[in-house]
């Protein structure tokens, strides 16, 4: 069982090119529909829950599916299997790196490739955006991570436990009102 | 401090407060990384993030296996791998344990409301910093938006613009 476990979150994880929500429909065929290890409704429930928690959420989902199917041990053997995948291609990457980079060629190429990551991460910034509606609060609360850590320099976790903190007392607030 | 103690503290902080996902992490990790320690180069950093995208995990794992091996080989990148995700699956393991008071527990769904904006903040701040390290030319400003514009009009898959922008890199700074 435990290798069962194991091996379907190493397929898993050799397949979450592009992270996040990509890899959400493999999972599902995998656990739900293949080896129906959760029903349909219990794994849309896990998604919403590790979502809400810090880590990658592949990883965090293997946990919380490992842990339904085989305790302890499942969840271990669940999460290891899910990153297992990446920490031996980056591995395998980081070993010639050195080698490759002094490669002209190969520098062009990235040189090439550093403007695009900067329009990646600016697209995922629009899509995510639009999906949390722009309102006076999230606006405010978003501006004001982005300069106190552009312009005060402060350090992204203070940023975190700071919002965090005010989300409860703002949002505990509206709901008793 | 023990340089692996180090690194495995570093990472160990990061898999801790790795909300909203991929992009949000990445200004955590050039903090903890590039500035605080100064343990890569930004530019090595970046080529990072664009080789995280291209294959299987998420950026805040790959970065520190990566970071791991440059800074102690085989044992720094296993130190780094296992820190970054320690906490993430403990407590994954302890809401599982535990999931059926977790779920109704409305005092996480206040604090994430509020983290959620703030990491939209977070990645608007990588993407600034980012862009001063990596836009550095004319034909940087040209690649980003046409990948910018590929992905968001076109709807090509981010992988695709990362192959043609680095034959453009081929085109643009080797060839003219």
């Amino acid at each position: 069982m435990l290798t069962d476990i194991f091996l379907t979150f190493f397929k898993i994880g050799s397949f979450t090119i592009g992270g996040g929500y990509a890899m959400l429909p493999i999972i599902q065929r995998e656990v739900v529909e293949n080896k129906k290890w959760l029903g349909e409704e219990e794994f849309l429930d896990s998604i919403a829950v590790t979502n809400s928690l810090p880590g990658p959420l592949a990883i965090n989902c293997a946990t919380f599916v490992g842990y339904k199917k085989a305790g302890i041990k499942g969840a271990i053997s669940a999460a290891l299997g899910a990153v297992m995948p990446s920490f031996l291609i980056i591995l395998t990457i980081a070993v010639f790196f050195g080698t490759i980079k002094e490669n002209p060629v190969i520098e062009y190429i990235f040189a090439g490739i550093r403007p695009a990551v900067v329009a990646l991460i600016a697209y995922a910034l629009v899509k995510l955006v639009k999906s949390m509606g722009v309102n006076i609060v999230n606006t405010s609360i978003s501006l004001a991570v982005l300069l106190s850590i552009l312009l005060l320099n402060f350090h992204p976790i203070v940023t975190i436990v700071i919002c965090g903190s005010l989300g409860f007392f703002l949002f505990r607030k509206e709901e008793k009102a | 401090m023990n340089a692996l103690l180090k690194l495995f503290l570093a990472f160990l902080k990061i898999g801790a407060f790795s909300f909203g996902g991929g992009y949000a992490v990445v200004s955590l990790i050039q903090e903890e990384i590039i500035e605080s320690n100064g343990w890569i180069s930004p530019e090595d950093f970046i080529d990072i993030v664009a080789i995280a995208e291209m294959t299987p995990g998420p950026i805040a794992v790959n970065s520190s296996t990566f970071v791991g091996y440059k800074l102690g080989a085989l044992t720094g990148s296993a130190i780094a791998t296992l820190a970054v995700v320690l906490v993430p699956i403990t407590i994954s393991l302890f809401v599982s344990v535990y999931y059926n008071k977790f779920k109704d527990m409305k005092q996480v769904a206040w604090v994430i409301r509020g983290i959620r904006p703030a990491t939209l903040g977070l990645i608007a701040a990588a993407c600034i910093k980012i862009g001063k390290v990596s836009v550095v030319d004319i034909k940087g400003v040209a690649i980003a938006l046409l990948v910018f514009l590929g992905v968001y009009k076109l709807k090509i898959n981010p992988i695709i613009a990362i192959l043609i922008s680095g034959g453009l890199g081929v085109l643009l700074y080797g060839v003219m």
